[in-house]
């Protein structure tokens, strides 16, 4: 087989988004009660992962803090969400979901400077999902009693989000929590604080009543707090498997209601029958997208024997013309990896790769010298065994096996504690609806992948979770059912 | 002189046979009145290990079977039960020291309670499922699944408890290990053999006998079981330890529930708490 020489395709002459249109502060409060207040702890500093430029110093919440935000959060749920008619509440979240299309090249731009993320996907992806998703829970405020769930909130829900979609998680948590009559403490991931902390400002600009969302931010710590609170009705977390298995003990007993979306490893099938070029396409937003930073990244490509060859070959070509670089240009498909500690522990995994014997391959491209960065890399000769194709590597890397039978590649795909997504290639209808069927995972993507919608449940089996986020079945996550 | 009865040996029921507890240890089961009803098996870490592993292998045949298939097998369960309802009035009335009018009671609401879950099987994925209009080209339906393996720790009611815990588990397609209740535990292994002649799968219910304190942890803590009712636990600091260690692999937990009525109609809940949602988009174009 030849390797495909990696050149550029094309020359494209830089196409900077401009970052005048966002104002970033020296520092920042928490935002409690409706206001930004100081805080009683330390501060930590957020950087820009593509150029390490520290962006500002946000205040970390302690104990007294989250408690202040719970006492903010419980007052509101009492004196007026809770109250509040369903139809009143939607309105609310329908002005925020308009003050985030207004403000979405905002939200957009420093969201790529504070994650990293390519600048084409927070405008075209992230933002307007965002957007989407308080505008789809806006109108269930008033329509509970028709979800199947019954209409009666738990009260303050305890949120902790992580750092790969900081806006996108944030509106996963609070668009549905606001619309069942619940009020929120929401602590975004201490890399990603900042389009949080926008969202704040767009809540007041909403006249949304202080106290129903509050954002601490802070590191783990502030994570604990918040979760074992005892004032806390409901938990809801994404981020790791092993952050959320101790949110599962730490809960234990008590009558929280949780929900949990956690890591995963996906399998993304490719049969011989499939449309290649489609196929090469999706695998390549299935890793890629995002820097790979995705819970359900289709991170283990399975493909038929018979393909092999072809697929890695179209896939290598492809690979080589990802643009990679300044988060902000409009032409970059792979930006920065969001943090020191997650690009050491990126690089790590795939040392553990070449040391167990499968083969790294890696698209030739010159790594900018400040920032952190890690290239579109894939392994292939990889078994089942190896670390690379059981632990979630949270980056652009792509562990390649093979099979023969839609047997073998059922047994391969599942045989993971994860159960988040999967894909599946092919051209035969009555093989995609048998192997949905078989594969245990929470979202099955047939002829397409990382594909999001507000309607739509998100969520996964086994170690990935529990509980779904989307949809009419988002909801259940924020009532107490129909039985109660 | 009148006929030695042949007393029966109250034995586990585990992939769809009687074994004893591998153990060799049995322990006494008082009648209401203090006075001996039989010998139970003891069931040990291994057995529990056992009937994880029947569990397992019955998942994959029980799951995929039709939603139709189900329902039949789980009414046929109420018809056998119907027709052994006097065994299992005598045995409740000797087990609880009940009336027979309440043996009765309870003996016509577990059948009835068969039958309504058993009707369940082709209905819940059109009640709990649906079609999601997303903004785009493509075909998007979220169905229920089962999460697979659950643990189950039953509540005092010898029968109706039982039923309500195991029926809603079973109907949906999970397979079951249930530990039942320490005190009363023969009317379950007399279920077995109900179970055991209505063409359910051997390793779809397991029952264990024994003490709860000692077999529930290690099903908590087993990491090829996917979810654990907690229902019949009664020690609120046993429930907490069972709950923690099932955040080994993050089991599906359903908290106790000591005051649940057993006589009263269910709701959905005890079926939907060990439901996966998978969703599958496909595009739409031609």
């Amino acid at each position: 087989m030849s390797t495909p020489t990696p050149t550029n395709v094309f020359e494209y002459a830089p196409a900077p988004e401009s970052r005048a249109i966002v104002d970033i502060k020296p520092s920042y409060g928490l935002f409690i009660n409706g206001e930004f207040v100081d805080g009683n702890g330390t501060s930590f500093k957020t950087v820009n992962p593509a150029t390490e430029e520290v962006l500002a110093e946000v205040a970390e919440a302690n104990d007294a803090d989250v408690d202040e935000a719970v006492k903010a959060a419980r007052r509101a749920y009492t004196r007026v969400w809770s109250r509040m008619s369903g139809a009143e509440r939607a309105k609310y979240l329908y002005r925020i979901a308009r003050i985030i299309q207004e403000r979405g090249r905002e939200l957009a731009v420093l969201e790529s400077i504070d994650n990293g993320k390519p600048i084409k996907e927070s405008r075209d992806v992230d933002v307007p999902i965002v957007a989407a998703h308080f505008f789809y829970y806006a109108g269930w405020a008033d329509k509970l009693k028709y979800s199947g769930y019954g209409e009666t909130p738990l009260g303050v829900a305890g949120q902790v989000i992580p750092w790969n979609f900081p806006l996108l998680m944030l509106a996963w948590k609070i668009a549905p929590a606001l619309a069942c009559g619940n009020t929120v403490v929401l602590k975004p991931a201490e890399t990603t604080p900042l389009t949080a902390l926008l969202f704040a400002e767009i809540c007041q600009q909403a006249d949304l009543p202080p106290g129903v969302v509050n954002i601490v931010t802070g590191a783990g710590e502030t994570g604990r707090a918040i979760v074992s609170h005892p004032d806390v009705d409901k938990v809801a977390f994404t981020g790791s498997t092993e952050v959320g298995k101790a949110i599962a003990r730490a809960v234990a007993g008590s009558d929280k209601k949780v929900t949990l979306e956690l890591g995963g490893k996906a399998a993304n099938i490719v049969f011989d029958d499939a449309p290649l070029d489609q196929a090469v396409e999706g695998i390549v937003n299935g890793i890629f997208f995002n820097q790979g930073h995705v819970c359900c990244a289709g991170s283990r490509l399975l493909v038929q024997e018979s393909v092999a060859d072809e697929v890695l070959e179209r896939l290598k070509r492809r690979m080589s013309t990802l643009r990679m670089g300044d988060p902000l240009d409009k032409n970059t498909d792979v930006g920065a990896i969001n943090s020191g500690e997650q690009l050491k522990r990126i690089r790590e995994l795939s040392e553990v790769g070449d040391a167990e014997g499968a083969e790294r391959w890696e698209v030739a491209c010159d790594l900018p010298t400040k920032g952190f960065w890690f290239p579109p890399t894939l392994f292939t000769g990889v078994s089942q065994a190896h670390r690379i194709a059981r632990e979630e590597i949270f980056g652009p890397v792509l562990s390649v096996l093979t099979f023969r039978t839609p047997s073998e590649a059922v047994e391969k795909a599942n045989n993971t504690p994860f159960g988040l997504s999967a894909g599946v290639w092919t051209d035969k209808g009555s093989r995609i609806l048998s192997m949905a069927n078989r594969l245990r995972a929470g979202v099955v993507w047939a002829n397409t992948f990382n594909k999001f919608d507000p309607t739509s449940p998100f969520g996964g089996y086994k170690e990935s979770g529990y509980g779904r986020e989307g949809g009419r079945h988002g909801l259940e996550a924020y009532l107490k059912g129909a039985d109660q | 002189m009148s006929r030695i009865d042949v007393r029966k040996t109250y034995k586990l029921y585990i992939g769809g046979q009687f074994p004893r507890s591998e153990s060799g240890r049995s322990y006494v089961v008082n009648d209401a009145k203090g006075r001996l009803l039989a010998n139970a098996a003891q069931a040990s870490r291994k057995d529990a290990r056992d009937a994880v592993v029947a569990a397992r292998a019955a998942f994959g045949g029980w799951s995929t079977r039709t939603a139709y298939n189900r329902a039949q097998v789980v009414y046929r369960i109420a018809e056998v039960l119907e027709g052994r309802r006097e065994q299992f009035e005598a045995e409740l009335r000797a087990a609880e020291g009940i009336t027979a009018a309440k043996a009765r009671t309870y003996v016509d609401a577990a059948i009835d309670r068969l039958v309504w879950y058993a009707g369940w099987a082709d209905k819940i994925t059109q009640v709990v499922g649906n079609a999601n209009p997303v903004a785009g080209p493509f075909f998007n339906l979220s169905t229920p699944e089962p999460s697979g393996v659950i643990a189950v720790v039953a509540p005092r009611g010898a029968l109706l408890g039982l039923v309500s815990v195991v029926a809603p588990l079973i109907i949906t397609g999970n397979t079951v290990v249930v530990i039942a209740s320490e005190d009363n535990p023969l009317t379950a292994i007399t279920l077995g053999e109900v179970m055991a002649t209505s063409d359910l799968p051997g390793g779809v219910v397991n029952v264990l006998t024994g003490s709860q304190a000692e077999i529930a942890p290690w099903l908590a803590s087993h990491m090829d079981v996917n979810g654990i009712d907690l229902t019949g636990v009664e020690d609120a600091e046993l429930a907490t330890e069972l709950e923690v260690s099932a955040a080994d692999n993050l089991k599906r937990v359903r908290r106790p529930a000591p005051d649940t009525d057993w006589l009263a109609e269910p709701g959905l809940d005890r079926m939907t708490q060990f439901l996966e949602t998978k969703t599958v988009w496909h595009p739409i174009g031609v």
